[in-house]
């Protein structure tokens, strides 16, 4: 029974392919779960901003919106229905195709990225054999379309967000790809379903998922910080802080095209997240053999929760970092890390299984954390502190 | 001459034609991104997903970003167009190019290229080879981009005052 | 017109454009696009004779683009280094006006 449950989108697929007219048959099995992906990443979307506004108020001390519906929760459609009927201001000298296909852009590159996310187990819309490479080509892309915003609106400070923003994400990028790299390396595959079917095996009880490794544990910590720095999230949202910058490379959106922006900021902190799971904490994989009997479709949904929330966290309890700090910390702090973790995957992938394997293994991605540790902050020379008391 | 393929060649050289005749310089660097994503999808189409991928990677999300960038920070909009002698000497220059080249290409005749099944070119084979056949190649790149990193740097580096 | 035959129209169409651009836009950024360009055109010869001729199991053409398009990053960004060099000691980037060494 919990295997038809498991199954039940993929039966359900092939319940209405076989039942659709032959000439149709292909579209049909393509445009099923291009719809499921359309219609459950934007509701994910709408509990996203409440569980967020509310998250964050109540670690704030107050509460979040609390007016529309039980408790605020039907919020996102006040929101809609705002963003829909808003004035759309276009600036008068701005560039009005650029302007108008940035957000569109966005979006659509986003949406493609969830082409190699499996949701569950059988449930990938393209088991491409090359889905990691995939999904990281499109997070280039959004890269441009960020900088389009920045340009086109015609405003110093949008430019100036737009350039912060882009510089951001092409540094963080490199810690990104290459701590998923020793995935790679450990899987033996680019695919995404293989990766997640290398990591769904038990041994015992314990879970063979990346995470439980130390090259994994490092690289995943990596993998996080790099995926908010990516998605331009707090503590690295500076070409969009609100007190800082305005509104960064939207200031001068409004209406539905900022409620597309926002949508594909969190479709893509979605997405990544989606890829953390999959290359890191085993994808759809339940935690522990005895509970293989609940589908795997939840085990990601609650898996990819649980990084969102721990997100909303992070967000609303570290201070913003400066740009400097953010740039410096990515390629002095983040890079070596990564290229010692990947290191580390491979000696992992030599050495017999053991505690001492965990340890050898675990000694070169310490010792480097400890040097640079120790080697970048040499330069802050921070003085003894002095008092001046009132006489 | 499939579909798909029309398709992808007539959006590569309109996005070509467009980087190289728009007045403002950002509109050139957007639709030469254009252009690479075009070919990326030609790429594609020849089952060629590794180039294809790599393609958007590091052309699109790279290289028109660095052309961007320096058109940012050269700060000059537009400028006006070449004198016509020159003008017309470079476009006959490449027309005569393109009418050699193209008469190459037809003349050869039929030969080769009879649509042949599509190969397989699996990423545990590109693996294999770039450690095995090509680690020399892979590693002298390895250098020539450790090189160019360090020298871009430095030659883009402000100077250091000298004036005392 | 075989498929082959097509892909190197395509890629001739594409080396003359880019050769056109390079000779007769002002601006440095822009000959450098041409360039671009140019390799692009390249690469796109190398893919099609792999996916058409013969031994596609060797791997030759997938390779050669690859390293293709790092050295063509590397040398964008050396490029792009050397005008903004150029740049801040002439105030410009028109190639008609950086004539110093002429003559």
């Amino acid at each position: 029974m919990t295997q038809g449950l498991d199954q039940i989108f993929v039966t359900f697929q092939h319940w209405a392919v076989a039942h659709s007219p032959a000439a149709v048959q292909p579209a049909v099995s393509i445009v099923l779960p291009v719809a499921g992906i359309l219609i459950l990443f934007p509701s994910l979307f709408a509990i996203t901003t409440v569980l967020e506004r509310k998250g964050l108020a109540r670690i704030q001390n107050r509460y979040g919106p609390n007016r529309v519906g039980p408790y605020g929760w039907l919020q996102p459609v006040a929101d809609a229905v705002k963003s829909l009927t808003k004035e759309d201001i276009v600036p008068r000298t701005a560039d009005k195709l650029v302007h108008f296909l940035a957000p569109v852009l966005l979006v659509t590159v986003v949406f493609l990225e969830y082409a190699v996310i499996p949701v569950g187990r059988n449930m990938v819309l393209a088991d491409m054999n090359s889905g990691v490479l995939f999904f990281f080509a499109a997070g280039a892309a959004t890269e441009m379309s960020v900088f389009m915003a920045g340009w086109s609106s015609r405003n110093k400070y949008s430019l100036l967000g737009a350039m912060r923003a882009v510089a951001q994400m092409i540094s963080y990028e490199a810690p990104l790809i290459l701590s998923s790299i020793a995935v790679v390396m450990a899987a033996g595959s680019l695919s995404t379903v293989t990766i997640v079917e290398k990591q769904a095996g038990y041994s015992g009880f314990w879970p063979h998922w990346y995470v439980l490794t130390p090259w994994g544990l490092a690289g995943f910590v990596l993998f996080a910080i790099a995926m908010t720095a990516e998605s331009n999230r707090s503590p690295f949202d500076l070409p969009e802080g609100e007190s800082e910058i305005i509104a960064g490379y939207f200031t001068e959106y409004s209406g539905f095209k900022f409620a597309l922006f926002f949508l594909g900021e969190y479709l893509e902190m979605f997405a990544v997240s989606g890829m953390a799971v999959t290359l890191f904490l085993g994808g759809w994989a339940a935690p522990f053999s005895f509970l293989t009997w609940i589908p795997s479709w939840i085990w990601f949904l609650g898996k990819v929760m649980t990084l969102i929330a721990v997100f909303i966290w992070v967000r609303g309890t570290l201070p913003r970092l400066r740009m400097d700090q953010l740039m410096n910390f990515a390629w002095k702090f983040m890079l070596p890390m990564t290229l010692m973790v990947i290191f580390s995957a491979g000696l992992w992938k030599f050495l017999p299984s053991g505690v001492l394997r965990w340890l050898i293994c675990a000694a070169p991605i310490a010792l480097l954390y400890v040097v640079l540790g120790r080697v970048l902050q040499s330069e802050r020379r921070i003085e003894k502190r002095v008092y001046r008391y009132a006489e | 001459m499939t579909a798909p393929f029309v398709i992808l060649a007539v959006v590569t050289i309109g996005g070509a034609v467009a980087a190289m005749t728009l007045r403002k310089l950002v509109h050139c660097a957007l639709a030469l991104a254009v252009c690479f994503v075009g070919l990326a999808g030609l790429y594609l189409d020849l089952n060629a997903q590794f180039v294809g991928l790599v393609q958007v990677l590091v052309y699109v999300g790279a290289v028109v970003i660095l052309i961007v960038f320096a058109i940012l920070l050269t700060r000059h909009d537009e400028l006006p167009a070449q004198t016509n002698r020159t003008r017309v000497a470079g476009l006959g220059v490449s027309a005569v190019v393109f009418a050699l080249l193209a008469w190459a290409v037809t003349a050869g005749g039929a030969q080769m290229g009879a649509a042949v099944a599509a190969p397989e070119a699996a990423m545990k084979d590109i693996g294999g080879a770039l450690m095995q056949k090509y680690v020399l190649p892979l590693e002298v790149v390895g250098l020539l981009l450790t090189a160019a990193l360090i020298g871009a740097v430095v030659i883009a580096m402000e100077e250091k005052k000298k004036a005392r | 017109m075989t498929p082959l035959n097509g892909c190197l129209l395509v890629s001739a169409l594409l080396f003359s454009i880019g050769l056109g651009g390079a000779l007769t836009r002002r601006s440095a950024i822009l000959v450098l696009v041409g360039i671009e360009l140019m390799l692009n055109a390249a690469n796109l010869n190398f893919i099609a004779f792999w996916r058409y001729g013969p031994h596609p199991e060797a791997l030759t053409g997938v390779l050669f683009v690859t390293f293709s398009i790092a050295i063509a990053a590397a040398e964008a960004a050396v490029g792009l280094a050397l005008i903004q060099a150029v740049y801040r000691h002439a105030k410009t980037t028109d190639v008609n006006q950086l004539d110093t060494m002429k003559g």
